[in-house]
């Protein structure tokens, strides 16, 4: 299935090749980079190119390129769907997974992807399971392995969720604090047009958790709304049937991180839109335009929303900007022709606007159409849906947990078309 | 090893091609990193070749890593194979890791040294660590040497039967590389994929369907006998296997089913794309299409409607590729009614990362041309925002186009307008194209479609300008009626517009229907004179074209407009152009006498010309399978498997079914894990209770013992080995284990003296599980809670002895069948005796401390009990109950009567939420609920076991059955028989007991037996019948003797039956507690007199 994997910088350096066939050399990359320079940006560039004797499956993602080289028929979702694992372990393995942290444990990297695929088919890409294999770096166990001469980073055995039923958790796991936190995180997708009229609005809901229970415990989570999520996507340690029978999710959680669920509330719920624009916004030719913005609270269920940034990208005629806002600050990137300002937190009492002029080139025609604002706001303590969690309950363990669930919304993918 | 040292030098500085090495060293040289894996401060690899030497492992550890790291970077490291293929026995894990994957990558290029590691390899596939076998399996197999293809052809052969399996995954992945090292052993290696095609463990499951995949697709035949189980896995496999199987699974429907479509397929594919009326029709029909009756011949095979039903739950899973697999199976194989259940998932995929929101996109963008009804509502998640990469907002644009109906296509149009304005310009040029699309398409729309890109030509942006025109001229050349004023205003832009591709357009369309402008059209050729030498070359045709269309149609006014600008045309500087004009003026403007072809001018310029189709570019996309790379390219990619046409007659549906009882000696190392799940809990819950009994602990040590078996992998052998010895039937060898377990309890029971009633009887339990487990092995791995279904033994632990001697006897004879002398079995036949015999002794050898042998030897009686009404159909308002007392041991607590509810609605509507309400009971009675039965579909009934602890009285146990709606109060009363649990004893004893319990605690009276019933099996199994209690060895014939302790107080309870000549029989029962005593001897003579 999957041949080689080349990872490139973004400085055009293939710094890391894998093959689990025959090897492919990597000259083949040179096809990538003839459609890198034809596409305008990084993420422009075609995630499928097609050579004449082999298939390149790329994504981008952390300024880096993962290219998968493929020889035969394979469903092209399921490469992609294999990198992003692969670069989700890097993460979680170190903590981040920039060029430079993969160079620093290229190692642990390539052992990783040894013990991945098998003949380029996935053989162990649970977490759970590949900690056990190959411990994750620590500067602790770095230590005691120094001073005890100890130098092996790979366990000797078969971790047992290979073969057990529950192949995301491992066993033998032990915390002097039991704890378990549940975060739901939802985003807000929106297009609002012109006149504030909503065009889309679209909840994207997480439960992300972070679990360190001792034992194999047995979680069970209720809802007071399930009914809410219709639109769903389980980790596969929930069991599915007692979700259709009951609206319970019934689980036993790896061990660590992971993303619980995710859901989607579609366009045909409403969802209340917490911020909303006043803007006037024109260009003139010769003379400077006019920049006018408000920000205000609309819904907000009198939560604060914070962390409010606004951005606007001006056309490329667009010289330069003089602003003044009443909060905050802003830059404009003369390169990019951004405007970025960073409002803060949305005080009730003060509507923070932000005005001035708008300089265009000369000899530059007037754009056409004014640009589409985006927000990014954070409102802690509210689920935009109003999903909320009922309890939690754990069986098979005799110790009592500490138990945690956090609201957080957040600004996905929420323009301002003006 | 003395010869390494020469292999070093040769392959180490002379062979290593010399272009290699400058590449090397320049690398070096230039790479600016500063982490210690691109510096390469090393010389020629000396010093690693040294640490690789040294004894200690840290050193080498050092020196694989950084020769790991050159592979890593894709530098030459081959040089150092001899010294990194000495380590491949090294001790340290780590060590010998890096050492693989070294190997691996080398190996091919090194072959003759390669073939050092093979003994190694082949001596750790005999480890007995599971992860050593596995990986040198894989090491071995990806060495691409082909010298050693016999060599992995056996090692896999033989990782087939391991007993982990993670090995057999691991072969499984073997397969095909040796398959590309090797082609001809193809056909072994499909006897071998058949092998693991037949493995029920999931984690095997997904890569022999990979390997399958890549060895023989061709051969489907494979499939037939194990569709069925894949389906059902299916759920349960790792998400990669998932896709690989469905997308199996999906060929493999094409060809073993009818179209499940067939009654209207056709007039789907032909349909013309861009008639919006028969569209429409269409769209009904799809909505229709789920009330619409179908031709009564097709019925959907119940093997179809599996894959369906059991890829549905993958919607919800976290992988993309699941989803989007399960997506296409419904688009290829189900019926168009129930496919759009997909479009909600593969719409929130549309949330993923951008490549998956690519991929998915072009999915949607084919699945949208065939059916457009069911991502319509989805309308809106299309909607383009403004930080989508370009290809994206193209794909959302196809798809906007592709949903436009008559009744949406005023939001998209509204929608497509924001767009036009885009600072992307090839998005704002794709967006007018759309628009003409939609134009062209929906005929309602054209009018105001048209005017709005005419609009649009007055836009400031030019190439929003030229886009229009080009799509007005297409929409133009499609429109029958006149467009007149549009033309007209088109001419008056010439003035304005600049960019070439438009003017050409403009020009165009005033030629052709320059007869419906006959005024202007000469103007404009005025002009376009007078500006021709300065426009592109484009244009300059477009003039040329215009003149000699007005030259036909109107030679009085432009013949000498004409021939001005041919004669500009003439001395042009582009060659085509003057090509162009000498050709043209020989056809319009002939010098000498027209020629034949100056004769038909009209017709060849004028003739009517075919309006250019406006259609989706994913249009012959759908000749691909979706989701595949193929249609992703559109091309066919190398190893695509075409999707085949539904067969007109659905092959043989017989080849899937499966002997439901698999012969176990064919496969002794390929159980299911399941099974082996299953088994095990049996097996360690009789372990658990052995324990206890041992050692007098109580129930806490159970969870301990239970976790810890099943985390042990060695339990996973034990279990096999259990299997493994279960299939033979039954043997001396296996009884001779047993035998000595029994000394043993003999000693240990002689200290401990008496025991507890309540450890016996969980394991009389275990004795009673096993036989069933071996009986109908299918059934229980399908119920995966243990049920009890028959009445346990029960003995008394006090004398031991005796049992013993039994047991012994039983076991020397049991070869010879000659079980019937025992009189004590002698309501049962042979084979039930011997199954459970067997299956004890397994119980025995797994669990080496067990303790209690002794008991087993009564082993279940068949009694039908008697089923009694709980709720009848009326008062329960069309819910009914029945119960009976299953004799078996409750779940909950020893002293509870299991009673199996049998509940039927024979309502119209579905009863949900049954449960047991409020309990009304006596003291000391408790009662365990039957988990709530979330609902009860009608006509339906189903079982549930409930346990109720009467406490030794005939009390009845009132309580509630609540539905959603309605409350019932019910009782149930057990007949004193049931209070009885099988107490096991020997004659010897039962007399030494009887003679205790004599007076006042013996009820005896005079039977009158019928005729017919006066043998002794009759009478047997009618006190069985009443009592459940069990039959006592008896040495004197014409004596019944039998033994059972109450439930809840474990008083003893003795009956005995004396038949007489004369068809009279004495009864007697013995019970310290009077009540129950005569209660149960008015029972048993009803009994027996019937």
């Amino acid at each position: 299935m999957i041949h080689s994997l080349f990872i490139i910088n973004n400085t055009g350096d293939v710094f890391m090749e894998k093959h689990w066939k025959s090897v492919i050399h990597k000259s083949i990359c040179d096809y990538f980079f003839e459609a890198q320079t034809k596409a305008g940006s990084a993420e422009d560039v075609p995630p499928i190119i097609a050579t004449p004797h082999h298939y390149l499956i790329n994504i981008y993602r952390n300024q880096l390129y993962y290219v998968a080289v493929v020889t035969t028929e394979v469903p092209p979702l399921f490469v992609i769907e294999f990198l992003h694992r692969v670069v989700d372990i890097f993460e979680d393995y170190f903590q981040g997974c920039g060029e430079s942290i993969l160079k620093e444990y290229y190692v642990i990297v390539y052992e990783l992807l040894d013990e991945m695929l098998d003949n380029g088919f996935p053989l162990a890409m649970e977490s759970n399971i590949l900690k056990e294999l190959i411990k994750p770096p620590n500067f602790l166990r770095t230590i005691t392995d120094t001073i005890t001469g100890k130098t092996t980073g790979v366990g000797a055995t078969l971790p047992t969720g290979q073969l057990s039923n529950v192949p995301w958790r491992r066993t033998g796991v032990k915390y002097t604090n039991n704890e378990a936190y549940f975060d739901v995180i939802e985003e807000i997708d929106a297009i609002i047009d012109k006149s504030g009229s909503t065009v889309i609005a679209e909840v994207q809901g997480y439960i992300d958790c972070l679990v360190k229970l001792s034992g194999m415990p047995d979680l069970t989570l209720t809802f007071i709304n399930p009914r809410l999520l219709d639109d769903i996507s389980f980790h596969p340690c929930i069991r599915f049937k007692r979700w259709e029978s009951e609206k319970v999710l019934s689980f036993v959680p790896p061990d660590g991180n992971f993303r619980l669920l995710s859901y989607h509330i579609g366009a045909n719920n409403m969802v209340a839109i917490p911020v909303y624009l006043k803007h006037n916004i024109f260009y003139r030719e010769g003379t400077a335009g006019r920049f006018d913005v408000s920000v205000l609270a609309k819904s907000t269920m009198g939560k604060t929303v914070e962390n409010l940034v606004l951005e606007c990208p001006f056309p490329k005629s667009v010289l330069n900007v003089t602003l003044t806002p009443n909060q905050g600050k802003y830059s404009f990137d003369p390169t990019t022709k951004v405007m970025s300002w960073d409002v803060g937190r949305l005080d009730p009492t003060k509507t923070p606007n932000i005005k001035g002029t708008i300089n265009l080139q000369t000899g530059c025609p007037v754009p056409e159409s004014n640009p589409t604002i985006s927000l990014q706001f954070t409102i802690s303590t509210l689920a935009l849906s109003g999903i909320k969690v009922n309890r939690l309950d754990m069986y098979g363990e005799k110790y009592k947990p500490f138990k945690g669930v956090k609201y957080i919304t957040k600004a996905g993918k929420f323009q301002i078309r003006t | 090893m003395a010869g390494n040292g020469g292999f070093q030098a040769s392959s180490g500085y002379n062979d290593r091609p010399p272009s290699s090495t400058g590449s090397g060293e320049a690398d070096v040289g230039v790479d600016p990193a500063t982490s210690s894996f691109f510096n390469n401060e090393f010389k020629r690899h000396e010093d690693l070749k040294m640490m690789l030497d040294s004894n200690k492992d840290s050193q080498k550890l050092d020196a694989m890593k950084r020769i790991i790291g050159m592979v890593a970077k894709g530098k030459d490291a081959s040089d150092l194979f001899p010294a990194v293929v000495k380590n491949v026995v090294s001790k340290n894990l780590e060590v010998k890791k890096l050492v693989y994957v070294y190997l691996t990558r080398y190996a091919e290029e090194q072959q003759d040294l390669a073939l050092l590691s093979i003994s190694t390899f082949q001596r750790a596939l005999k480890d007995p660590n599971q992860l050593i076998r596995a990986s040198a399996l894989r090491v071995l197999s990806s060495i691409r040497v082909q010298m050693i293809a016999p060599i992995m052809m056996l090692a896999i052969k033989e990782a087939v039967m391991d007993m982990s399996p993670y090995v057999r995954k691991t072969a499984a992945h073997g397969i095909p590389k040796l398959y590309s090292i090797d082609p001809e052993q193809k056909d072994q290696l499909v006897e071998v994929i058949e092998k693991l095609l037949a493995d029920k463990t999931t984690l095997v499951a997904g890569s022999a369907i990979q390997a399958f995949e890549e060895v023989c697709p061709e051969r489907i035949d494979l499939i037939h006998k194990n569709y069925r189980k894949l389906c059902n896995l299916l759920v349960d496999v790792e998400e990669w296997g998932q896709i690989v199987i469905i997308n199996m699974l999906t060929r493999y429907v094409r060809s073993q089913f009818i179209n499940p479509n067939s009654d209207d397929v056709g007039e789907e594919v032909e349909k013309p794309f861009y008639e919006s009326e028969k569209d429409d029709d269409d769209d009904d029909n799809d909505d229709d299409g789920d009330s619409k009756p179908k031709p009564k011949q097709y019925m959907m095979d119940a093997d179809h409607r599996l894959i369906l039903r059991q890829c549905k739950p993958l919607l919800n899973s976290r992988n993309a590729a699941v989803v989007m697999a399960v997506a296409q199976l419904y688009h290829h194989c189900a019926p168009r009614s129930e496919v759009g259940i997909v479009a909600k998932s593969l719409i929130r995929l549309l949330r993923s990362h951008s490549e998956v929101q690519y991929v998915v996109l072009s999915n949607i963008a084919t699945m949208s041309i065939k059916q457009k009804g069911m991502f319509e509502p989805f309308l809106k998640s299309f909607y383009v925002r403004s930080h989508d990469a370009t290809h994206i907002k193209l794909l959302k644009l196809e798809i906007l186009t592709n949903l436009a109906t008559e009744t949406n296509i005023a939001t998209i149009l509204r929608e497509l307008q924001t767009y036009v304005t885009s600072s992307d310009k090839e998005f704002a040029a794709a967006t007018i194209q759309a628009i003409g699309r939609c134009a062209s398409n929906i005929s309602e729309v054209t009018d105001s479609c048209l005017n709005g890109l005419v609009l649009l030509m007055s836009n400031r942006d030019e190439s929003v300008v030229a886009e229009s025109v080009v799509v007005i001229k297409k929409l133009l050349q499609m429109q029958s009626s006149t467009h007149k004023d549009i033309i007209i205003h088109m001419a008056k832009m010439v003035d304005n517009i600049t960019v070439p591709m438009a003017r050409a357009s403009i020009l165009w369309l005033i030629g052709e229907y320059s007869d419906r402008v006959p005024k202007i059209a000469p103007d404009v050729l005025r002009k376009m004179a007078k500006t021709f030498i300065q426009e592109e070359d484009i244009v300059k045709l477009q003039i040329l074209n215009l003149g000699v269309k007005l030259m036909i149609t109107n030679s009085k006014q432009t013949k000498l407009l004409c021939q001005y600008v041919f004669n500009l045309a003439k001395y042009d500087q582009n060659y085509d152009i003057r090509d162009r004009s000498r050709f043209l003026r020989a056809l319009v403007l002939p010098t000498g006498e027209k020629g034949p072809l100056a004769k038909h001018a009209k017709k060849i310029f004028l003739s009517t010309k075919p309006a250019p189709v406006l259609e989706s570019r994913f249009k012959d996309r759908d000749q691909y399978q979706l989701g595949t790379l193929s249609h992703m390219i559109n091309m066919r990619a190398t190893g695509y498997q075409q999707l085949m046409e539904w067969p007109e007659v659905a092959p043989d549906p017989t080849v899937r079914n499966v002997e439901v009882v698999m012969p176990w000696s064919e496969k002794p190392l390929l159980d299911s894990k399941k099974q082996k799940k299953t088994e095990k809990s049996f097996y360690s819950s009789s372990e658990s209770s052995s324990v206890a009994d041992s050692s007098d602990d109580d129930d806490d040590s159970d969870d301990e013992t239970d976790s810890a078996d099943t985390d042990e992998s060695d339990s996973e052998e034990d279990s096999s080995a259990n299997s493994n010895a279960e299939e033979s039937d039954s043997s001396i060898e296996l009884k001779k284990p047993k035998v000595k377990k029994v000394e043993k309890i003999e000693v240990k029971k002689d200290d401990s003296g008496t025991e507890s009633d309540d450890d016996d009887s969980s394991d009389d339990d275990d004795s009673s599980d096993d036989d069933d487990s071996s009986e109908t092995e299918e059934e229980i791995v399908k119920k995966k809670s243990p049920e009890k279904k028959k009445p346990p033994a029960k003995k008394s632990a006090t004398k031991p002895s005796q049992d013993l001697d039994l047991l012994l006897d039983f076991g020397s004879e049991g070869t010879s069948g000659g079980v019937t002398s025992q009189p004590v079995q002698s309501t049962m036949g042979v084979n039930d005796l011997l199954t459970p015999m067997s299956a004890l002794d397994l119980d025995i050898e797994t669990n080496k401390n067990t303790t209690t042998a002794n008991s087993q030897m009564f082993a279940s009686v068949q009694v039908e009990t008697k089923s009694y009404e709980l709720l009848n159909k009326m008062s329960g308002d069309g819910l009914s109950i029945k119960y009976k007392f299953t004799r078996t041991i409750s779940i909950f607590s020893p002293k509870m009567v299991s009673i199996e509810l049998v509940l039927t609605n024979s309502n119209d509507k579905t009863l949900s939420g049954i449960k047991v309400g409020a309990k009304k009971i006596q003291p000391g009675m408790e009662i365990q609920d039957f988990p709530e039965i979330a609902a009860l579909a009608s006509k339906n009934s189903t079982t549930v076991l409930m346990s109720v602890n009467f406490n030794d009285t005939t009390q009845p146990a009132s309580f509630e059955i609540c539905t959603d709606d309605r409350k019932f109060n019910v009782s149930i009363t057990a007949p004193v028989g049931e209070l009885l649990q099988p107490n096991n004893m020997l004659e010897k004893e039962f007399i030494k007991e009887q003679g205790k319990l004599s007076g006042m605690a013996e009820n005896s009276t005079k039977v009158k037996l019928d005729e017919d019933s006066a043998d002794m099996k009759s009478i047997v199994s009618k006190v069985l019948m009443v009592a459940n209690v069990v039959q006592v060895t008896s040495s004197e014939t014409g004596i019944f003797r039998f033994s059972a302790v109450t439930l809840a107080t474990s008083t003893l309870v003795l009956v005995s039956v004396a038949v007489k000549e004369n068809g009279d029989a004495k009864l007697t029962v013995n019970c310290e507690k009077m009540v129950i005593g005569a209660m149960l001897m008015k029972d048993v003579k009803k009994s027996l007199e019937s």
